[in-house]
């Protein structure tokens, strides 16, 4: 069987893709897929402490299933607020939304 | 309670908003995310508490870009999500993190872990690290507050008040409660007082520095908000019943007088359409009682006996006193007193200057009757605090008990 730490590698690596994509990528669409990346990486090490943990309780599944449908409301309200802005202003470059600073 | 007061408030300022008012859907979003921050504040398990979280978030964002013929409201409803979901997710992550190390997500039992030694304070504290940038991101605290001046500017003004007011109180009630039962024993606790010490004085300081140089209302008062993020930390960090009891009091005074102030920035900005602090010029001509109420929440603000604003300090600084951290409440007095300059100088505006070469009282501020009844129930509610605190401070102490 493959050991836990694999599984915690892989989701801190894919946590830290999706946080410097959030942090490093201009456009708002990718960002709000580097958000997505990180709220995986999260399901991922959800899943495997249940499966290497104690299997009677499924407080991990339960959690993960939890994360995804509000991952799932949390981009529809983000691409509804995209389109939004898209519509005023032509643009889903987050450094143009500059309206407000300081 | 609390929350729902809030949200009630709330909703007798949002009733004569154009475009808020006159849309359904506001309340629905508006009582989503009320339910959402009752449960936040009753939640003892991760689970519970991550989707409570949500419940809260999801619908403010939708609330602060509601006005979509608007280009800053769309702008800050979009920056407040992408914050939101960004620190939610890191948050998430500490979640994952301790459900694994801990293997159970109810608070006690993870405290019961953690006091068993099974996690190393290294990993604790980083854990507690993740979590911090959610809840951070939640109360705005330095330096998770760049959502907040932007978001308070563009959303419409009744759910800036909400954001700065209920939705902070719940990232509080979170907060102490997390910290105080699942992260209290095993000696974590001088780790983790001491780096909420140093937030606690960077947001103080920072948002009230930052606050002197505004020229909008809303953003003046939001980074008031995030000073007073600061003093109630301070009761989180002093780590006594004593703090957990000055918080929740703080946070029932501040919730009375910012709803109020930005209540009277909701009126305002209706007639004139303006949120300039230089518009408010001759506003104490123009309408006496919303400048009346505007003296009220500015002086409970900047921390003026008799109003609400005074006592709670006080307690707070009672509770730093008595834990030992006498510098931290030093720092919260000066912090005050910077405070006091930039509430005053908007006073100065609404009480000394006249409005040019025009006479005021033919540009009068109608007050309609629910902006009415909400200003003058908040206004004797902050004095109220102020002269009769013992009622809510007891009150007060009984919630602190029910959140362990």
């Amino acid at each position: 069987m493959i050991p836990l730490s694999w599984y915690l590698i892989l989701a801190a690596a894919l946590f830290s893709v999706g946080l410097f994509g959030v942090l490093a990528r201009k456009n708002a669409i990718a960002i709000l897929l580097g958000i997505e990346l990180m709220l995986n990486a999260v399901n991922i090490n959800l899943v495997a402490f249940w499966r290497y943990g104690s299997l009677a309780s499924i407080a991990g599944q339960v959690f993960a299933i939890i994360v995804f449908a509000v991952a799932a409301a949390e981009v529809a309200v983000g691409l509804g607020l995209v389109i939004s802005i898209y519509r005023r202003r032509n643009t889903v470059v987050a450094d143009e939304l500059d309206l407000m600073k300081w | 309670m609390l929350f729902i007061f809030a949200a009630a408030m709330t909703t007798l300022f949002m009733m004569d908003v154009e475009k808020l008012g006159r849309r359904g859907e506001s309340y629905l979003l508006l009582l989503a995310s009320t339910l959402g921050m009752n449960l936040m504040a009753s939640a003892s398990d991760l689970v519970m508490l991550y989707l409570a979280i949500e419940t809260t978030s999801i619908p403010l964002y939708v609330l602060s870009g509601f006005m979509v013929d608007d280009e800053k409201s769309t702008e800050s409803g979009f920056k407040y999500l992408l914050f939101g979901a960004m620190t939610s997710a890191v948050m998430l992550y500490g979640f994952s993190l301790l459900f694994g190390f801990t293997g159970t997500t109810n608070l006690y039992e993870i405290a019961a872990a953690i006091a068993g030694a099974q996690v190393s304070t290294v990993t604790a504290l980083g854990v507690i690290t993740l979590i911090l940038v959610g809840l951070g991101f939640k109360v705005s605290l330095v330096p998770f507050h760049f959502w907040a001046p932007d978001t308070y500017e563009g959303a419409p003004t009744p759910v800036a008040g909400f954001l700065s007011t209920a939705s902070k109180a719940a990232g509080f009630a979170v907060l102490v409660r997390l910290f105080f039962i699942a992260f209290a024993k095993n000696g974590l606790s001088p780790d983790w007082t001491t780096g909420l010490a140093v937030l606690a004085t960077l947001t103080m300081t920072l948002g009230n520095l930052v606050a002197m140089t505004q020229t909008n209302i809303k953003r003046l008062l939001a980074y008031s908000s995030i000073a007073h993020a600061g003093y109630a930390m301070i009761g989180v960090v002093a780590f006594s019943d004593l703090g957990a009891t000055s918080v929740i009091f703080y946070l029932i005074a501040y919730i009375l007088t910012n709803l109020a102030a930005f209540g009277i920035v909701a009126v305002f900005s209706r007639v004139s359409g303006s949120d300039r602090i230089a518009d408010y010029a001759g506003l104490s001509r123009r309408s006496p009682w919303l400048a009346m109420a505007m003296l009220v929440a500015f002086l409970s603000l900047a921390g003026m006996p008799p109003f609400g604003g005074f006592v709670a300090k006080v307690f707070v600084f009672a509770a730093a006193v008595k834990a030992d951290m006498i510098w931290l409440a030093f720092v919260g007095v000066i912090n005050s007193i910077l405070g006091v300059y930039y509430y005053l100088t908007v006073l100065k505006v609404v009480y000394l200057y006249r409005m040019e070469g025009e006479a005021e009282e033919s540009h009068p501020i109608p007050l309609t009757r629910p902006y009415g009844i909400a200003l003058v129930v908040l206004s004797l509610g902050v004095l109220l605090i102020g002269t009769l605190f013992a009622p809510w401070f007891g009150a007060s102490g009984a919630a602190a008990l029910n959140l362990f």
